[in-house]
This record gives C-alpha cells, sequence and structure tokens, in this order.
C-alpha cells in the first residue's frame, strides 16, 4: 500500500507538468502542474509516513525485455526517510515557484520548468525505491538530466547556461562513475538487484574500488568538498524554487547511494568509515568557511549546502567506524544523526533558499552588499528566514540542534573509548563545534545585511510595485509550512525516533543497541530543553520590550562625528565576514584589489575582495587546460576527409578481427 | 557448393565486383539492388520453416533494399545529373584487385572462427565479411556522394548476411531496427546530398573538408 502510495504520488508529480507542454492556455496548464505536484506529494508523503511508522518492507518485482533490467522497486525504512523531506519541499517549492517564476515573468520557459520539476520530484522518487542495478541508472539519469534543464530554466541568462554546463558535465561523469561502480557491483555480488555482497568482499582490492567509486560517484552528486565544483554556480543561478528542491533534496540522492551501498556491505573496514569522517569533517568546516566569503546570497546558501552535507557524512563516517568497532551504540547514534540531518536540511534549506529567492527578486541583486532594510518590506520573508537561520546553525528549539545533537552523542561515545577512536573523535567534535560556530555567523552576516539597515541602493519594491503589495500567501505558506516543520522536529525529536532507528538500522544491520534511541539521545528532554529555550527567548523579548518602551526618549544620537550617516557607512556582509575569511585565508585564497587608505584626506580609493571556488579555479580548470591543449594536438587527425574517416573505421575492424 | 544457399552467396559476392569495377552510377545502384534482392531471399533459403517471422523480414528486406532505396537514389542521380563516376581515389582495376584480395582474406579468416555446425559448411561468413569490405572500398575509395550511399548499402549487406547466422537468436526488432536505421540513414543521406548540390554545386565529398571547423 505504501508502497503503491509513494509510486502513484511520484508519476503524478511527473505527469503533472505535461498537459502544460501541449495547451495553449499557460494559466490551466499551470493549474494542473500545481494540482498534480500537490496531489502527488500528498500521496508521496503519505506512503512515506506509512512505510516510517510501521517499518514494513513492501516489494513490487515485474520483469524488463532488457537484459539484467527489472522493475524491482522496494520502500523500507530508509528509503521512507529521504522520500519524506523529498515530497514535502517538492510541495512547498512547486506552489512558491508557481508565483515566483510564473507565465507572466518567464512565458517560454516557465510551462518547460515545471514539467521538468515535476519529472525531477519523480525521479527522484524512483531512484529512492529503485533496487534493480539499471532501473536505478535510468531513474538516476532521468533526475540528472530533468535537473539540468531546471538548472537552465532562464534561458537568456548567460550565468545560468555556464552553471548548467558545468553541471552537465558533473553529472555525467557521476553517471559514467556509477556505471564502472555498478558493473563492479554486479560482477562481485553476482546479481543485478540491489543485494547484499558476500563477506569478505569489502576486505578486497575490488571491495576499496567498489568504496572510492561508491565515493566519487555518489559524493559528485551530494556536492561533498573536492568534487562539490558543480554546486554553488548551479544553485546561485537557478530560480529559486529550483535551488530548493535541488539543495534540499537532489543531492541528498547522493547521500541516499552511499548509505545503501554501505548498508549492504556486511563488514565495513574500519577505513571507510575513518575516510567518510574526514571527508566530512573538511567538507563541513571548508564548506562553511567559503559559504562566509561569498557576496551571493544564494551562493552562499550554497555553499551551506556543501556544509550540510559536510556535517551528515560526517555522521555516516561515526557510524560506519561504530559498525567496524562492533559497538552498536555509535552505529545508531552516527547513522541516525547523519539520516536526521538529512531530514532537517531538506526542510530548513527548501525555506532559506524561498526566503532568498524572494529577497533577491524585491531587491533586483543577489549581491549581499547591495540589499538592506528588506525586513520592512518583507517582514514575514524576514521572520521566516531567521527560523531556517537558527535550524541550519544548529542552534536550539530548532531541528538542526536535534540532529547535530546525535552526531555530537555519538562522538562523545566514541571519545570514552580509547586509542585511535577517542583520538578521531577528538578531532571530530571540535570540527563539528567549529562549523556550528561559524555557520551562526555566516547566518548573522547573511540576515544583517539583506534583511535589516538600510536599504544600500535604491530602495527596494516589492515586484516593482508599491510596498503594500505585501507578501501573498503562495510565497508565505510553503515557507511557513517548512518553518512549522523545523519547529516541530525540534521541539518533538522523540516523535520521530522510533521511524529514524529504523533507518539506521536498514543502514546499519546488525546488532542494535538494547535502549532505544530516543533514551539513548535523551531526545525527550532535547524536547523539553527546546521549550524551555523558547520560552526564556520569548520572557526576555517581553521583558526587553516593556523595558524598552518605558525607557525610550527621543533624541539626537551621538553620531560620531559623522554629521550626516548614509547607508553606505553600513557594515556590509564582506566587511563582517572580513574576520573568518582571513584565518582561512590559506584555503579560500580571497582576491583583493585595491589599497587600504593610508593617510589623512585621502583620494577616492576603493576596495574589492572576491572569494572564488579554489578546487574549481586553481585544480579543476587548469587540469581542464592542459586536457584541452592535448586534445588540440590531436586535431592533425580531423581533416575533414570524408573517405580517410571511414579508412579509420576499416583499420581499426581490421586491427579487431586479427584479435580473435 | 551444392547449397542453393551457397550458389545465392556467390552471385553477391560477384555483384561486389561489378559495383567496385563499373564506373557507371546506374549500375552501381542496380547491383547494389539486385544485391538486396537475392539477400531477401536467404532466410527463406536458410530456414527451411516458413515462419511468418522470417517472411515478413524477407518481404521487408526486398520492398526496403531491392525497391525502395534504390528508387530514392535513382531519383537524386536523376535530379543532379550525375551519371559516372570519374577519378575515385583508387582506380577501378586497383579496386578490384584489393576487392579480391579481400575476398581472399575472408574466406581465409573464416576458417580460423568457432562457428556453430550447421553454419561452418557454407558460406555465410566468408561473404559476409567478403561483402562488409566492399562496402568499406566503395565507401573510402568514391568521391560522389551518391557512390558513398551505395557503399553504405552494401556495407549494411553484408552486416545482414552475417545476421542470418543469429536469426534464431537475435530478436526481430534487431533486425527491424537495423533497416530503419539504414533507410533513415539514406534518407538523411539524400537531403545532405541536395544540400551539398546547393551548396558546392558539385557532389564531390572532398570538398566537405571546408566544413571541418
Amino acid at each position: 500500500m505504501s508502497l503503491l502510495l509513494v509510486l502513484g504520488g511520484a508519476l503524478l508529480c511527473a505527469a503533472g507538468g505535461v498537459p502544460g507542454l501541449l495547451l495553449r492556455r499557460a494559466e490551466t496548464g499551470r493549474r494542473l502542474a500545481l494540482a498534480g505536484s500537490l496531489a502527488g506529494s500528498l500521496l508521496g508523503l503519505a506512503g512515506a509516513a506509512l512505510a516510517a511508522v510501521t517499518g514494513t518492507v513492501e516489494t513490487i518485482q515485474r520483469s524488463w525485455p532488457l537484459p539484467g533490467a527489472a522493475f524491482h522497486v522496494s520502500l523500507d525504512a530508509l528509503s521512507a526517510l529521504f522520500l519524506a523531506p523529498l515530497f514535502l519541499a517538492s510541495a512547498a517549492a512547486a506552489v512558491s515557484g508557481a508565483r515566483s517564476f510564473g507565465d507572466e515573468a518567464h512565458p517560454d520557459d516557465a510551462p518547460r520548468t515545471r514539467f521538468f520539476f515535476g519529472l525531477s520530484t519523480g525521479a527522484i522518487a524512483l531512484v529512492l525505491v529503485a533496487r534493480n542495478l539499471l532501473l536505478f541508472l535510468a531513474a538516476w539519469e532521468v533526475m540528472a538530466l530533468a535537473a539540468f534543464f531546471l538548472v537552465t530554466a532562464d534561458r537568456e541568462s548567460r550565468e545560468a547556461r555556464d552553471a548548467g554546463r558545468l553541471y552537465l558535465f558533473a553529472t555525467h561523469v557521476s553517471t559514467l562513475v556509477l556505471f564502472g561502480f555498478f558493473a563492479l557491483f554486479r560482477s562481485a555480488s553476482g546479481s543485478t538487484e540491489l543485494v547484499p555482497l558476500p563477506a569478505g568482499v569489502a576486505g578486497s582490492d575490488a571491495g576499496t574500488a567498489l568504496f572510492v567509486l561508491c565515493l566519487l560517484g555518489f559524493g559528485l552528486k551530494a556536492g561533498l568538498l573536492p568534487l562539490h565544483i558543480w554546486l554553488p554556480p548551479a544553485h546561485a543561478a537557478a530560480p529559486a524554487h529550483v535551488s530548493a528542491l535541488m539543495s534540499g533534496v537532489l543531492i541528498k540522492t547522493g547521500i541516499y547511494g552511499i548509505v545503501r551501498f554501505t548498508s549492504l556491505v556486511p563488514d565495513p573496514p574500519a577505513s571507510w568509515g575513518d575516510a567518510l569522517f574526514l571527508l566530512g569533517a573538511a567538507s563541513a568546516v571548508l564548506g562553511v568557511a567559503f559559504a562566509l566569503g561569498q557576496h551571493d546570497l544564494k551562493r552562499l546558501l550554497a555553499w551551506h549546502s556543501v556544509e550540510n552535507i559536510g556535517i551528515i557524512v560526517l555522521g555516516l563516517g561515526v557510524g560506519l567506524g561504530g559498525r567496524a568497532a562492533g559497538r552498536p551504540e555509535w552505529a545508531l547514534l552516527g547513522f541516525a544523526g547523519g539520516l536526521f540531518h538529512v531530514v532537517n536540511h531538506g526542510l530548513f534549506k527548501p525555506l532559506l533558499f524561498l526566503g532568498a529567492g524572494e529577497a533577491a527578486h524585491v531587491a533586483g541583486t543577489r549581491d549581499m552588499d547591495r540589499m538592506g532594510g528588506l525586513a520592512r518590506v518583507l517582514p514575514k520573508t524576514a521572520l521566516l528566514f531567521v527560523a531556517g537561520a537558527v535550524a541550519i546553525s544548529g542552534l536550539p528549539p530548532l531541528n538542526g540542534f536535534a540532529s547535530e545533537w546525535l552526531v555530537y552523542l555519538g562522538l562523545f561515545d566514541r571519545a570514552r573509548a580509547t586509542g585511535a577512536d577517542a583520538l578521531r573523535a577528538a578531532f571530530g567534535v571540535p570540527a563539528l563545534a567549529l562549523t556550528g560556530a561559524l555557520a551562526l555567523a555566516c547566518f548573522v552576516k547573511a540576515h544583517g545585511a539583506v534583511f535589516l539597515g538600510n536599504a544600500r541602493g535604491e530602495a527596494p519594491q516589492p515586484h516593482g510595485q508599491p510596498a503594500s503589495h505585501g507578501e501573498p500567501p503562495a510565497h508565505v505558506g510553503p515557507m511557513a509550512l517548512l518553518a512549522a516543520a523545523c519547529a516541530l522536529l525540534g521541539l518533538l525529536p522523540a516523535v520521530v525516533a522510533p521511524a529514524l532507528a529504523r533507518a539506521a538500522a536498514v543502514a546499519a544491520p546488525g546488532p542494535v543497541p538494547a535502549k532505544p534511541l530516543a533514551e539513548l539521545a535523551s531526545l525527550g528532554t532535547v524536547g523539553v530543553a527546546a521549550l524551555a529555550v523558547v520560552l526564556l527567548v520569548a520572557a526576555v523579548a517581553l521583558l526587553l520590550r516593556r523595558r524598552l518602551a518605558a525607557e525610550t526618549t527621543a533624541g539626537p544620537t551621538w553620531d560620531c562625528g559623522y554629521a550626516s550617516p548614509t547607508a553606505r557607512m553600513q557594515y556590509t556582509a564582506s566587511s563582517f565576514a572580513r574576520g573568518p575569511v582571513g584565518w582561512f585565508g590559506w584555503a579560500l585564497r580571497p582576491r583583493l584589489k585595491g589599497a587600504p587608505v593610508a593617510k589623512l584626506f585621502p583620494a577616492s580609493a576603493r576596495f574589492e575582495s572576491h572569494v572564488l571556488d579554489t578546487v574549481l579555479d586553481r585544480a579543476v580548470v587548469p587540469v581542464f587546460r592542459a586536457g584541452a591543449w592535448l586534445a588540440r594536438q590531436g586535431r592533425v587527425l580531423q581533416h575533414g576527409k570524408m573517405q580517410l574517416y571511414l579508412l579509420y573505421v576499416v583499420a581499426t575492424l581490421v586491427a579487431l578481427l586479427f584479435q580473435v | 557448393m551444392t547449397h542453393p544457399v551457397d550458389i545465392l552467396l556467390v552471385l553477391v559476392i560477384l555483384l561486389n565486383f561489378l559495383v567496385l569495377g563499373t564506373p557507371s552510377l546506374r549500375m552501381t545502384i542496380r547491383g547494389a539492388a539486385l544485391q538486396g534482392v537475392l539477400l531477401a531471399l536467404l532466410p527463406l533459403l536458410v530456414h527451411r520453416g516458413f515462419g511468418w517471422r522470417v517472411g515478413a523480414i524477407a518481404v521487408a528486406t526486398m520492398a526496403l533494399k531491392g525497391l525502395l532505396i534504390p528508387g530514392l537514389l535513382e531519383k537524386a542521380m536523376r535530379d543532379v545529373h550525375i551519371r559516372r563516376e570519374v577519378e575515385p581515389y583508387v582506380g577501378f582495376v586497383p579496386s578490384l584487385f584489393l576487392c579480391a584480395v579481400g575476398t581472399a582474406l575472408a574466406i581465409l579468416f573464416s576458417g580460423n572462427l568457432p562457428l556453430a555446425p550447421e553454419h561452418a559448411g557454407t558460406l555465410l561468413v566468408p561473404a559476409s565479411l567478403a561483402t562488409l569490405l566492399s562496402g568499406f572500398l566503395v565507401l573510402t575509395t568514391r568521391k560522389k556522394a551518391i557512390s558513398q550511399v551505395v557503399g553504405y548499402l552494401i556495407l549494411e549487406n553484408g552486416i545482414f548476411v552475417f545476421g542470418q547466422l543469429l536469426i534464431e537468436a537475435m530478436p526481430f526488432l534487431v533486425e527491424a531496427g537495423v533497416l530503419l536505421d539504414l533507410f533513415v540513414g539514406i534518407f538523411i543521406m539524400g537531403i545532405v546530398i541536395n544540400h551539398i548540390r546547393q551548396e558546392f554545386s558539385s557532389l564531390d565529398t572532398e570538398l566537405l573538408s571546408e566544413l571541418k571547423d
């Protein structure tokens, strides 16, 4: 039943956009796409929830007249945990996108984008339930290609086309690697279905190759640190609701792949856990450091995706280390923390992207140094953005705290062990803490620069209309829904604990700890503490407001000698982040232009700083330049003579025949 | 050599020589067409049982290779007013010689192949390889675009002969797919020929090297 609901939901989502491609009336197409998206998401969500609550595994297997392929789908607790945020975020983003990327502003692109949006939602759902290697790859490719058309939704923007090309390259490398991965998997397991590998494979060379290919192929999609190159440009250039879907759920398919693969390995070596642990820690810390250096609001959020993927992978690393060491409680805490963070990131990141998209639309730019004061025009958006920021920074009372809490507990538990395990934990805890602190700094910067203060450019006008136009429910509603989900999971983490534990048990087969997860992690206490934080904040706010109301006197402020302050004197986003960007200068390599002001009465001066993607600019681009140079040497062979081209074919054929 | 299939295949090989040896475009087209008609009979002879599948393949092959495609080519020939292939890269006598060498090599080579016992005695594999090589020879030595299309046609004939080995194992879909591929290929070539003529006012494919960038 639950599997049929999910499949039906995926089909409805995917089919909803089709009429819009054929109908002449855009409005009807928009309504149908929205209806399909909402109904499909509702069905899918119901199915995922049913599977997560009951914990039953449902399977459908039908033959398919293609060698090695079968329509083999299955829904278990692990798939359900990824499916739930998918459908929730997709519905929210679809509603928001139907307005923000509508037919009025994009008459040519909007119907196409709605179609590909639904298609990618359906394809992600199919990826998450597919249990046949070929079915998985087919769904994976549909998802990747649909996302390409989503990134390039705004065809007239050169930035979007460039980002789309980089994404297409990255995603095809990922698919290529996965072809190798599945071929190797097939030969190791002897089956074209996703079945457990025989014991002993993991320790062999084939096992190592499998793990490396898995990290490469799925890591590219997830945006794990050295493989993240496509992610910031694509998320920045895509429309906001597309970024919400991609960042919130699409990149999680990479995480899903890693988790699903490791769950099929009966005896993962400790080195696998260490690799995930290190990659996750590096991704988390450097991801947030790069985020601090950004000027572009959506690029900043994209870098936070790299950071959060890092936190998730760190959790998985702890869990996998626990499996290798035979410590079920580490495994449970690590996997449950990582998987919980998957859900949470799938809720708060779309929330942030939808808010950022609206802010950028109203301000007419994504450059935070040119925004400011938007809270006056978009008060509800500003408030909901704060909720997302609190959640992503891992602060109580919202859900980001609850999931990071589980990872912390896993690490603390590990620190109490002896030897190398304690050393690893001693490295992981500060890394996670540093990430949280920097994320908080980054969102103070983003929120302060965008929503507080005064407008730095011209006065912002929402949608080019008077400020009274306000924020329509189609925009606030989805954000409020996501924020409510974040609050619910933050205040009542114990409610989802059984589902998390079941998913973690799928991810880490083997012995389970005696205590249930909620008790092991004192999730009830976490909920109470979160509630206490809410009450405390409310009480302090009330007190402050009362006191301020009593004591406020009107008068001129001390103006530091500046008789007429202007909006340009505010702290900019870059100046706020200057300190942390300097600490990470070795990795960020900020490019500075212009000299500091040296003497009194200086002449007019200018200063610019840019943080580019170090991996892309210093490693990938030079390598590809060299590759292009090499390839140009081969141009001699391309002379344009058709007969000689055919001769190449003959020569190859004859050479092959002689091999027989 | 008493097998009726072998007699048919010898005719197919002889037609290769005809196509390579004549400067007349009409002769090459007719030669390829006749080869197609002979090949259409092949499934009926290789498989004694006259199933509907085998019959359908034979009829479709005859219609496409014997009538439709040669008809298209002759129409193209009339449209562009070309009768003869002049100055091929390799002359007609050397081409015939190369074809003879290729055929001999094909016969020698197919002796080394591990074949199913029921095919081992026939000329199926040598004829297939020889036709394949002749097709390539036409493709690489001729300049006119129409000759090139004929080259593809002969190449495909070679593949078709080889396919007879597998007709039991191969799904009907594959046969149909190959035929469709060929038809679409020729169709596109026809359009390309027209455009080459408009652009370069000649059908020499060597002029195409101007398009390489």
